[in-house]
């Protein structure tokens, strides 16, 4: 038989305002293990858990049921305090009675019967408790990156900072990310490049960080701290050890029609590449679908020109096993595609382009060499329309854009219209916008310098239709404050895409079995007290995976990450919760129930050997929980169709007994 | 194939060659167009008044008459296949207003959306087929640079339409190529030619007909095909100076139906 101990709180007025709570401490005094009850003004403060530890001295006790706020709030306080009165910190139970009683009510009457109720409910759980200890488990030092970005890059430098070992996994021949397509970045107009390639060569040159570009992660497994994951490192046709990025190979390459997808296909490249002068690694890749000698064995030249005979027509992917502690999803986004938005006709003319395209139309390393000229004829067009919101806050049309706003392209396009102005004075310049949303430090003031400094025309309204006609771009559009209609005749119309998660973002929750939203972002642990943690133990979200960002969002978002995973990779074993799921093996079937609906991917099967009753023995599969893994969401002890899954800490047995006290 | 057919008033008047062809064509390629006996006005003008149930009373019969005989309703004229996918739509999710028609409709009994409904053009592209279109084209259309002109109607609204991208239709464009032309695209296919603001306001009109037609012409179209007798009436007012055809005119061109044996 337990003894137990009730502490009721006042919790000043809030709770001691609507619910009696001598009554409380008085009725609870009688349940069956109470040995000691009382009220206090406030049972977290110190005086409050000092009077805890001496009763629990005192009165010998076994189990504590403290009535106060939600364990949320201070369920681990008195944990901590039963812990440092030589209690089992599982012996306590935490009995709701403000969020989830007197706040509620209005009525003292009311109030108290039910404050009673849950405390005997609290009380009867108690005395079913058992002492719980949690497992240990090792940590691998070394934290793996998915995605070469700026998010990726800032969180590898970060972690590999701390000195921990960083693997940086990239799907495209470098790293660099959307940021190395950009031109110049707001609010500051410093050039991208300028910024990124220095963190550029600071992951190549970093000791600690080992990159695998032109790669991606194919399998996972394993737990925080512990995951195993293998990597396919696709043949590049190039010995990545050996190249020098000489580039001799490219000017030969007699395959030159291929669509550069570095400047989003406005220009060519040849079928063995580097994807810009800054690439990390700076080694060349051969296209496979473009390459003469790859698909027909007829050419070979790129082998005869390299001095340094990198390359290798021969090679095959490579799959390698790697052991890491933590892992960081950085996949990024992509602009949507504008097939479905074709009353801006960007399926019939050329000179409508995205933004992103814009930038590259701008940078000096892009297919016009910095010029802002149309992609149709070469000219310098005079007047600009830029469309915002092209498939952002698409309520009506979510089944071809997105509902949500994707937050970047208010500044971009600001920036986009003042470079213009500044560099062509004699450009118009035309915005069209739902609303122009720019909160963020410096980020408002720039917008109005768009506006006041560079005189670009924002007009509030949509466009509703481009016509290409001769070599006119005719824009229709509303002015919602002037109500009426505007017909421009552009040179260059230039649309806002929305953005979305990369695609390869859903494979990869498939196999972290993190949880993603409706429209594809990594969902983060809580949105507001830990947005850089998936709800999966050691999985790290950094960047637009998570949701729309700017790059000093992403960055702030990148440390952040790094810093949780450096945090988990400082410790030498990881404590888990206790209170997980067990699976009862005599009662077992093997049915799989439970595995199926584990979002964890907790559980495993084994084949055990079982002695009978007439001494035989017998050979049945039986679920196995990895308690490091288990997050203690009690899925599968409702799915087991035998009751042989229990959660420590919250057993059915436990929560019979409370459903009991209340019911009585 | 059997299916019912719903011509349309205007096909009856100013539009007869829109049906004529439809039906020699259909002919051609296997499907028998069994007009619906006693068919009423579609209840047109206004096409999205679903507040409003007298004028949808002819377009439930017709549907639920083709219902009865367990085929699809084919349509012709944008205009009335508007009204009767907005109407069946509306009978198959708004209660309150199946419940009302149905009350009016009285003896007849209730009908919920069951039946299918085909415009002729999706008929060629989701019954026939283009490339049995194409299969049976005699006298093939190549060197023609034909545009195609949607209007509104037949796209819009999409979420009951569901005939194609109301932004970047292609269904008119693969039925011209089936034919053996070259399709000319251009971004005014989607556009409304005024439709009956002509009477209202002329002047409207005329501006949103003359930019499609200057659109298209610009885009080197030699002639401009539609299936809505309204747009062609407004093009043709308002200053096209190449042809404007109905397309199953064009079809039946290709098809070496367009004449009869008596070479009418």
């Amino acid at each position: 038989m337990q003894r137990i101990g009730v502490f009721v709180c006042w919790c000043g007025s809030n709770i001691a305002g609507t619910v009696d709570v001598k009554a409380v401490a008085e009725a609870l005094k009688n349940e069956p293990g109470v040995v000691f009850s009382t009220d206090y003004q406030y049972m977290c403060s110190q005086a409050g858990q000092d009077m805890i530890k001496e009763a629990v001295k005192e009165h010998n006790l076994t189990g504590i049921v403290v009535c106060s706020c939600s364990p949320r709030m201070h369920e681990a306080t008195f944990r901590k305090t039963a812990a440092a009165a030589g209690l089992n910190p599982y012996m306590v139970e935490i009995a709701n009675i403000r969020e989830q009683c007197s706040w509620v009510h209005k009525d003292m009457m009311t109030g108290t019967e039910k404050a009673v109720i849950l405390g005997k409910a609290a009380v009867a759980k108690v005395n079913l408790n058992t002492p719980l200890t949690p497992g240990e488990s090792p940590v691998t030092k070394r934290a793996l990156v998915i995605g070469g970005g700026i998010a990726g890059i800032q969180t590898a430098l970060d972690i590999a900072d701390a000195g921990f070992p960083v693997d940086i996994v990239e799907k495209k021949p470098t790293i660099g990310g959307k940021m190395a397509q950009l031109d110049k970045t707001f609010p500051t107009l410093d050039c991208a490049a300028c910024i990124l390639t220095p963190k550029m060569v600071d992951v190549a040159q970093n000791e600690n960080i080992r990159i695998f570009s032109y790669s991606e992660v194919t399998e996972v497994s394993g737990f925080v701290g512990n995951f195993d994951v293998t990597i396919k490192k696709k043949a590049r046709y190039v010995k990545e050890d050996v190249c020098t990025g000489c580039g001799a190979c490219l000017e030969k390459c007699p395959m030159k029609k291929v669509p550069n997808e570095f400047n989003l296909g406005m220009d060519n490249r040849s079928a063995i590449y580097i994807p810009f002068a800054q690439a990390v690694p700076k080694v060349a890749t051969i296209d496979p679908n473009a390459c003469n000698m790859l698909k027909n064995g007829k050419c070979g030249v790129c082998a005869k020109v390299c001095a340094a005979g990198a390359i290798d027509y021969t090679q095959k992917d490579e799959f390698i096993q790697e052991k890491y502690g933590a892992i960081v999803v950085a996949t990024g986004f992509n602009p949507i595609s504008m097939d479905k938005f074709d009353e801006f006709a960007y399926s019939q003319s050329k000179d409508v382009i995205t933004s992103l395209e814009f930038e590259r139309l701008t940078n000096a390393a892009g297919p016009s060499a910095g010029k802002l000229l149309r992609p149709s004829d070469g000219k310098h067009p005079h007047t600009i329309v830029f469309v915002q919101c092209v498939g952002s806050r698409c309520d009506a049309c979510a089944e071809k854009g997105k509902e949500y706003c994707s937050k970047i392209c208010c500044m971009y396009t600001a920036k986009h219209a003042m470079l213009t102005r500044d560099k062509y004075p004699d450009t118009e310049v035309y915005v069209f916008y739902i609303d122009v949303r720019t909160p963020g430090k410096n980020f408002d003031e720039f917008y109005r310098r768009a506006v006041e400094e560079y005189g670009v025309k924002y007009i509030k309204g949509m466009v509703g239709k481009v016509t290409p006609e001769g070599d006119k771009l005719k824009v229709q559009a509303s002015d919602l404050i002037a109500n009426k209609q505007l017909h421009i005749d552009a040179d260059l119309v230039v649309l806002a895409a929305a953005i979305e998660p990369d695609q390869s973002a859903r494979p990869l929750a498939t196999m972290l079995t993190a949880s993603m939203d409706t429209n594809d972002f990594f969902t983060e642990a809580h949105p507001k007290l830990r947005p850089v943690e998936s709800p999966t133990a050691g999985v790290f979200l950094s960047g637009a995976c998570q949701g729309p960002k700017d790059i000093p969002e992403t960055v702030s978002q990148a440390g952040a990450a790094a810093s949780k995973v450096i945090g988990l990779l400082a410790k030498d074993k990881l404590t888990g919760n206790p209170c997980v799921a067990g699976s009862n093996e005599l009662m077992c079937n093997g049915c799989s129930s439970c595995a199926n609906v584990c979002p964890y991917g907790a559980i495993s099967y084994e084949e055990k050997e079982f002695r009978m009753p007439d001494r035989t023995t017998k050979v049945r599969r039986v679920a196995v929980v990895n308690p490091a893994v288990c997050q203690g969401c009690g899925a599968c002890t409702v799915a087991c169709p035998s009751g042989a899954m229990d959660l420590k800490g919250f057993a059915n047995s436990q929560i019979m007994a409370e459903v009991d006290a209340i019911c009585k | 194939m059997k299916v019912s057919y719903f011509p349309g008033c205007t096909l009856k008047n100013k539009a007869r060659d829109l049906d004529l062809y439809a039906r020699r064509a259909a002919e051609v390629l296997g499907v028998a167009l069994e007009e619906i006996e006693n068919w009423q006005c579609c209840g047109g003008v206004f096409t999205t008044a679903n507040d409003e149930v007298a004028t949808k009373l002819s377009s439930v019969r017709a549907l639920k008459d083709a219902g009865e005989k367990g085929q699809p309703l084919v349509t012709v004229c944008s205009a009335c296949h508007n009204v009767i996918k907005q109407t069946n739509h509306a009978m198959q999710t708004n209660a309150a207003f199946a419940d009302k028609v149905n009350r009016y409709m009285g003896a007849d009994g209730p009908y919920c959306g069951e039946t299918e409904v085909y415009h002729y053009l999706e008929m060629l592209r989701d019954i026939v087929g283009f490339d049995k279109v194409k299969q049976a084209v005699v006298n093939s259309l190549a060197g023609k640079k034909i545009a195609a002109y949607y209007g509104c109607l037949l796209l819009r609204p999409n979420t009951v339409m569901h005939m194609d991208d109301p932004e970047n239709p292609t269904i008119m464009e693969d039925f011209i190529r089936a034919l053996g032309a070259e399709a000319i695209v251009y971004a005014k296919r989607n556009e409304c030619c005024g439709g009956y603001i002509s009477v209202e306001c002329p002047d409207t009109a005329r501006k949103n007909s003359e930019a499609i037609i200057r659109n298209a012409k610009a885009a080197g179209a030699e002639m401009i095909i539609t299936a809505c007798p309204l747009c062609k009436y407004n093009l043709v007012k308002n200053g096209a100076d190449i042809p404007v055809v109905y397309f199953t005119e064009l079809l039946a061109e290709a098809l070496g139906v367009k004449e009869d044996t008596n070479g009418n």
